[in-house]
């Protein structure tokens, strides 16, 4: 176990020294664009690792990002105050849609479609009021006069790097305490068998409410922190479905079942999206999704656990009984065991 | 009759008649979705996808080889229907015993597969069959003729399945597998095969879609998802597997956009339609026609 926290030391350490070592900016920025996305999909895994499968991330992520925003444009509320704002607002729609879904067993099929949904109305209002939001234009946020600290708008990458450092720390933390945490023990046994869980004295509407409202606050704050670091948002990068299929793909590829999984992913699809555009250049538009979804398709086919996940099974082979959810994932995997 | 417009707005009426005509192919749409779902147990988030390549076989056949859209069309629907068998042998038969989940992503990933390559193959230029259909004058109101068409074309569609599942040995067997799967491996029927040519009937019923939705709208990659969102809630709202349910939920949902649109933006009535079926799935969650438990 010391081993393990002297490994996380060591890497973080390595991770904060980087930027004072190496200045190349645009290999910074892509590392900056990889940590804020591994944090949104690390806030997805919180639900998708037990069974709760969300289309509707792409919807908190928005709504993240446009009403920091739409406050400061319009109101001129820092992003400090805009922030939680927008986290708090997440966090209520999700409680609202999250409730009913829960407390009248919405499940599976229906769940993902009901969650598909609420991102399809975030992208339609964010379209249809566009004489505040610019519709499908985009939005920028202004630049700020004063102070740049109070904005939360820094012009060097080195700032925002350790910004984007903190932010996906502290999302790989939350995995982590409720990876210990009684919860996680209940929300595995709702995944598997929800009637035998409640029999047992879990409480499924309130654990489930619980992570679905952790899960939405951070995937808010990715989306309000990828707005002020792009400084430049359109409903199609920070919300919609392909955003939220996109945190499923990432996700999946990565790894549901292990901490650093949609962190792998993540990196995976930033560098592949960005060899793509670099080696190939404007011909290469689409072949990044093309790929995409290749993989996906073979991933779930062939790799279910995800690249990272795979891999720590190999390295400590018969390490315990796997979980329910996870021998059938192993199942599929081999066709016809 | 004055007085009969002046009680009734005309526009009102004008937009309940699009709702009406819209309903048909968003039926259409949500029939074959539904046949998937009802017989393989499967939801094809990539559904619309296979319409938005429909569309552009449409396309590159009338506008490009100068084919007449008559002929086009059937080669269209063997195109998609042949597409639907290949989705269901490449991509679902290998997780026909996965969770439910897996299925659903896999196809998630087709979507992305066929978005892009479009984007690759034809470029995300917006395209047209450039078949301008007159548009039909009915005292104040203007209805566009493709539309009074597709709803008709689509409503032929319908009764066409409907014939097929009653009358047929195929479709009996199509509607019993819907019942019991398990039994009906025992009575002689060779599932896979029943798979196979349920996926083949709902691709090509998709490609119907597609001859009907490109009188319409213009072509794009991004197409499928404009409508392919509302198509799945649809197929819930009525009830995942239940044709009937599915049938009305369409004309529900066409009527709330094209109200919506009238009273304001298009988006609001898109953003009604989605809220309408958040709120209906909290009241029936089953679909529309459920029994209550």
């Amino acid at each position: 176990m010391t081993g393990r926290l002297v490994a996380w030391g060591a890497g973080l350490i390595a991770l904060v020294a980087l930027p004072f070592l190496y200045r190349d900016p645009y290999h910074l920025h892509i590392l900056v664009l990889i940590l804020i996305w591994s944090f949104a999909y690390t806030s997805w895994s919180m639900m998708g690792r037990f069974g709760l499968v969300s289309l509707g991330h792409g919807g908190f992520m928005g709504i993240g990002a446009y009403v920091t925003a739409l406050l400061w444009n319009h109101l001129g509320w820092s992003p400090w105050v805009g922030i939680p704002v927008s986290m708090i607002a997440a966090g209520v729609l999700a409680l609202i849609i999250g409730y009913p879904c829960f407390r009248f067993r919405i499940t599976g099929h229906y769940f993902v479609l009901v969650t598909l949904a609420l991102s399809g109305i975030v992208l339609q209002v964010i379209t249809a009021t566009r004489d505040y939001t610019g519709g499908s234009l985009g939005y920028t946020p202004n630049r700020a006069s004063g102070n740049k600290l109070l904005a939360l708008q820094f012009d060097d990458k080195t700032s925002w790097y350790l910004v984007a450092l903190a932010v996906w720390f502290s999302g790989i933390i939350v995995w982590h305490v409720i990876d210990r945490s009684m919860s996680r023990y209940a929300l595995e046994a709702i995944s598997e068998d929800e009637d035998a869980a409640a029999a047992a004295g879990v409480n499924v509407t309130a654990e489930k409410l619980k992570i679905t409202l952790i899960s939405a606050v951070m995937t808010a704050l990715a989306g309000a922190v990828y707005c002020q670091y792009q400084m430049f948002i359109t409903p199609d990068t920070v919300s919609g479905i392909a955003v939220s299929l996109q945190m499923v793909f990432a996700a999946i590829v990565g790894g549901l079942f292990v901490s650093l999984g949609p962190t792998i992913g993540a990196v995976i699809t930033i560098l592949l999206a960005e060899t793509l555009r670099i080696g190939f250049g404007t011909k290469a538009v689409g072949w990044d999704n093309l790929v995409y979804g290749v993989l996906l398709v073979l991933f779930i086919i062939f790799l279910p656990k995800g690249i990272l996940g795979s891999v720590l099974d190999r390295l400590k082979p018969q390490r315990k009984v796997p979980r329910a959810h996870e021998q059938k994932a192993v199942q599929i995997a081999r066709p016809g065991t | 009759m004055q007085a009969f417009l002046d009680i009734f707005d005309i526009y009102l009426l004008e937009a309940v008649i699009n709702g009406i005509l819209l309903g048909g192919v968003l039926a259409l749409l949500a029939l074959g979705l539904n046949l998937i779902f009802g017989v393989i147990d499967v939801t094809w988030i990539c559904y619309a996808e296979l319409v938005m390549i429909g569309m552009y076989a449409m396309y590159f056949l009338v506008q490009y080889y100068g084919i007449s859209y008559f002929i086009a069309a059937p080669l269209t629907i063997l195109l998609v229907a042949i597409l639907g068998a290949l989705l269901h042998y490449l991509v679902i038969a290998p997780l026909l015993t996965a969770p439910p989940i897996n299925q659903l992503l896999a196809t998630g990933g087709v979507l992305f597969v066929l978005q892009s390559f479009a984007t690759v193959a034809f470029g995300i230029d917006f395209r047209n069959l450039g078949i301008r259909l007159p548009v039909l004058a009915f005292g104040d109101m203007n209805f566009s003729y493709a539309r009074l068409l597709s709803f008709l074309a689509a409503l032929v569609g319908m009764v066409a399945v409907y014939l097929f599942m009653t009358r047929t040995f195929t479709g009996t067997a199509i509607r019993a597998i819907s019942q019991d799967r398990e039994i009906m491996a025992l009575m002689g029927v060779d599932t896979r095969r029943i798979y196979l040519i349920t996926s083949a009937i709902g691709g090509g019923l998709a490609g119907l879609a597609a001859c009907l939705l490109v009188l319409q709208y213009d072509v794009h990659p991004f197409v499928g998802l404009s409508f392919g969102p509302i198509t799945f809630l649809i197929c819930v709202l009525g009830g995942l597997g239940n044709f009937i349910g599915g049938f009305i939920a369409a004309f529900v949902f066409a009527e709330i956009i094209s109200l919506g649109g009238l009273f304001s933006d298009l988006e609001w009535g898109y953003a009604l339609a989605f809220a309408f079926f958040i709120v209906m799935m909290f009241i029936r969650p089953a679909g529309l026609l459920a029994r209550r438990r």
